[in-house]
Parts: C-alpha cells; structure tokens; sequence
C-alpha cells in the first residue's frame, strides 16, 4: 500500500484494477487544513487520463507491474516472438505493442511490462534507426524543418518528416513520441 | 539558490524590521526547539530528541503578552513534517506579530500598511509582476466571507453545516483557484471549527475572527482575534489530541505553562505570515526552494 505523502510524478498506482502512472503531482496545503494531493493519472493500460485529489489519510494499491528484458526474434502471423537470457519463449499480441511492433528489428533488446502477470506494454531502445521506403519529393533548395510531409518508413510505420527528407534517406525516431528526430544519412 | 533572490530576501527582512521598529514593536526569539507544539489536527511536528521543534512561535509569544509585553513580533525557522511542494518547505521562516487590547481588525490594519510600505522599500513601488501577473498591494483591497465564497463557489454553506474533508478539498480545488489575483484578498471569518487558538465571533459562534491574506493566489497570512479563555482552549486542545490519536497521528503534550499563562492575556490579536512566500512574490520565484539560501 501507498499512501498519500508517498505520491509522487511517476509513481505507479491501482486503482479500480487498473494500473495507474502519476504524470503530474501537486501538493497543496491550507496552513490549518489537511494535505492535498492533487495527481494527473495515465491508465497504463489504454492510455487515457484523470485527475484525481488525495487526502492524507488515503491509501492507494501497489499495482502488481514488473518488468523484464527480452529479446525480439521474429513475428509469425500476428504473434510477435520474444526471448529471455534462458531462449524461453514469450508471444506478444499486435494489440499489446501498438505501433511499437513496426519499430521492431530482429535481436533488439526491449523491456516488456507485466500486469499481474500478463503483458500489457513493451519500452524500445529511446531511438531507432529507419530508411525511408516512400514519400513525394520535397521542393529542391527547402531546408525548412517545421514544414513536414508524410513518409512510410522500412516496417511499415508512417511518420512526418521535413521537407528535405527523400525516400532511400537514413533517419532517427523517438520511440517514446513517434516523431522523426533527426537524418542519419542521405540516400 | 540565486543571488538576485537572496537579495531581495535580505532587502525584505530589513524593510520588515524598519515596519516593526517605526511602530514600537519589540523583536522578540523565543525558543525553538519546544516539549509541547500546539496540537493542531493537520499540523505535524518534527522530532528533535526527547522535544519538538516548533511549528510556531505562537503559544510561547501569547506567554509574553500575558506577560504584559503589548506589540512584539518575532521572524525566525518554523518547522513542519512532510510539508514539501512548489510553495512548502518542512523548514520555512515565519514572521508572527501580535498586540495586546486589539483584535483581528487592528491587525488587518497592520497588514494593509505594511504591504504597501515592503512593497515601495523593495522594489520602489506598490506594485510587481508575478510569473507573468501583474500584483498591486494598494488599496483597494479584496475583502470577502469564506461563507458567502463557498456558498458562490461549491455551493454549500460551512458554517451552518461544516464538514471537514469537504472544507478542505473545495477550499484548495474551488475557492483558490478563482481567488482575484490582482490584488491583495482577505478571506475572512472562517468556521469554529478551523480556527484552533481564535476567538468565537461574538455575534454568531458558528464563527471564529479569523482571516487569511491571498496574495497572487498564495496563502500568504493567518490572523486571529485570540482566544484568551484558557478553559476554552484546554477543552480545544483536549478534543483535538483525541482527534489525532483517532487518525494515529502524534499526540503532543499539552503545554500547561502557557495554559496557566493565559488567563493574565489580555485580549489580542495576532498573525503569522510566510515570509519565504513574500520574497518568492517579490522576486519572481516560481518555487519556494528558489528563495533558500540552501535546500536540505
């Protein structure tokens, strides 16, 4: 159990048999009056967002989350195959991973988070490495880079790009944001 | 730390003084490390050995009104356990003044000469800006009745019907938030029941003579009209120290020499104001640990 005075920006929490991360926190206390601890909370499961106030006298649940480094090996129909350090191995549902299956490459390590057991997300390395496969032709001489246009990168995954961004060019994604980074090399 | 604030923060020590010393107050220290801290519901103390260090200067303070000193005022550490955010630090300086024969009032008079004279001493005018905000201490004031701005606000009135954890989360979701911020805001005559050491208004005991100042949305001051029946607040006392030992919280003891003292205090009134918030006011800083000469 957790209570109030332990909460914190990034502290994991249950409630209502959901997994909960606390993305902001803020302390609050009349000079006579009890604490309050007012939180912005993640649903680690589907993502969406609240904003919930705790008194001092609350508990929270530990959620029951862990999390282990595997391997990528190989995708077969939909299942995405992992691997830990003993060649056990775990499948992973497209659902579970989200867009981060199209990041995947084979032997990249990743961490896989457990919800009472079950799969329920997956941390990449912060930056993968993509070769563009399509996007139109950007005007010649524009080096702008807050003007972006779509790409479809090796994968499959669709990012916006500057401008000046050809296809067979080399680039850098954050896999925390989706969002291009930067060029690693020109076609 | 940053040296501009450090400045500003001496700058508004001596203009307090110079306030304090042209109206005939005596600067007063009393100890700090204390056996008994006031027993307030939500206010912890931080041990210290076989004592407490205080989270107030304000029952020692009472002992010398009683004593018959009639304008003191003191500026020094307070400590509070588990106090810690953008405008909290478990170890905070505080600045309490009282007078003898007066009530709330005088001392909201006080306080309306003393913002505007800090303020012109520190920063050459009655006026800042604030993280963007513009603030001016002149008059005229905000003044409002936490009655009528819950009744506006959350919609329910919490002198007639008080209930604590709902006072307390309306207070710091509803009632802050929509506080004016342009200028100084006075809430004042607060429920019986949240104002441990003040007085009952005479006219309606569902009510203490207690204000608090906002300033740029921050509870900046605490003023009461003292109470000065000792049995009234033995009983306060004694009902309060249930209350914690019921939420498993310490249980000080009870401080009998300034029980004992009270009798002989006149009538008084008397304020604590958070001067870490004033300098963060006045020099910009967005978090209170900006204002610390050091962060432990």
């Amino acid at each position: 159990m957790y209570s109030a005075s332990d909460l914190r920006k990034g502290l994991r929490i249950e409630i209502d048999g959901s997994p909960y991360i606390v993305t902001e926190f803020r302390f609050n206390k009349p000079g006579k009056g009890q604490a309050i601890y007012n939180c912005k909370l993640k649903n680690m499961l589907t993502g969406s967002t609240m904003s919930k106030s705790y008194r001092s006298n609350d508990k929270m649940d530990k959620p029951a989350l862990s999390e282990r480094p595997l391997v990528y090996s190989y995708e077969d129909s939909g299942q995405y195959v992992f691997m830990d350090e003993n060649y056990e191995q775990l499948e992973l549902t497209a659902e579970v991973l989200g867009d981060m299956r199209l990041f995947l490459e084979e032997d990249m390590k990743v961490d896989v988070l457990f919800y009472n057991g079950a799969p329920v997300g997956v941390t990449l390395p912060t930056f993968v490495v993509k070769v563009i496969e399509f996007t139109e032709p950007g005007a010649r001489g524009n080096t702008a880079t807050n003007v972006l246009k779509p790409a479809t990168v090796t994968g499959g995954y669709e990012v916006n790009v500057p401008i000046f961004i050809n296809q067979g060019d080399t680039i850098r994604i954050d896999t925390r944001t989706g969002e291009y980074s930067e060029r690693v090399a020109t076609a | 730390m940053r040296r501009d604030h450090l400045i500003c923060r001496s700058r508004v020590l001596q203009a307090l003084r110079r306030f304090f010393l042209q109206r005939d107050f005596i600067e007063v220290e009393t100890p700090v490390r204390i056996p008994a801290p006031a027993l307030e519901l939500h206010i912890d103390a931080e041990l210290s050995g076989d004592a407490y260090l205080r989270t107030s200067p304000e029952l020692h303070m009472k002992r010398l009104l009683a004593g018959g000193m009639e304008r003191i005022y003191q500026m020094g550490p307070c400590f509070r356990r588990g106090e810690r955010g953008r405008i909290h630090h478990p170890e905070y300086t505080m600045l309490e003044w009282y007078r003898a024969h007066a009530d709330y009032e005088d001392i909201l008079r006080d306080t309306r000469a003393l913002l505007p004279e800090l303020c012109m001493a520190v920063v050459g005018d009655t006026h800042f800006t604030y993280l963007g905000r513009r603030i001016d201490v002149g008059e005229p004031w905000h003044e409002m009745s936490v009655r009528d701005l819950f009744m506006r606000e959350a919609g329910w009135d919490p002198i007639a019907d008080f209930d604590a954890d709902r006072f307390d989360l309306d207070l710091v979701n509803k009632i802050e938030p929509i506080l004016p911020g342009d200028r100084p805001v006075i809430l004042r005559d607060y429920p019986a029941k949240v104002a441990a050491l003040a007085r009952l208004s005479p006219a309606d005991h569902a009510v203490a003579e207690r204000w608090e100042l906002y300033l740029g949305g921050m509870e900046l001051a605490n003023a009461y009209s003292e109470l000065v029946d000792a049995v009234e607040q033995r009983h306060r006392f004694e009902v309060c120290a249930e209350q914690r030992r019921a939420a498993g919280r310490a249980v000080y003891p009870l401080d009998e020499a300034f029980l004992a003292a009270l009798p002989c205090m006149p009538p008084s009134g008397g304020i604590a104001l958070g001067v870490d918030r004033l300098v963060m006011l006045l020099s910009g800083a967005e978090s209170i640990e900006d204002v610390l000469a050091c962060c432990v």
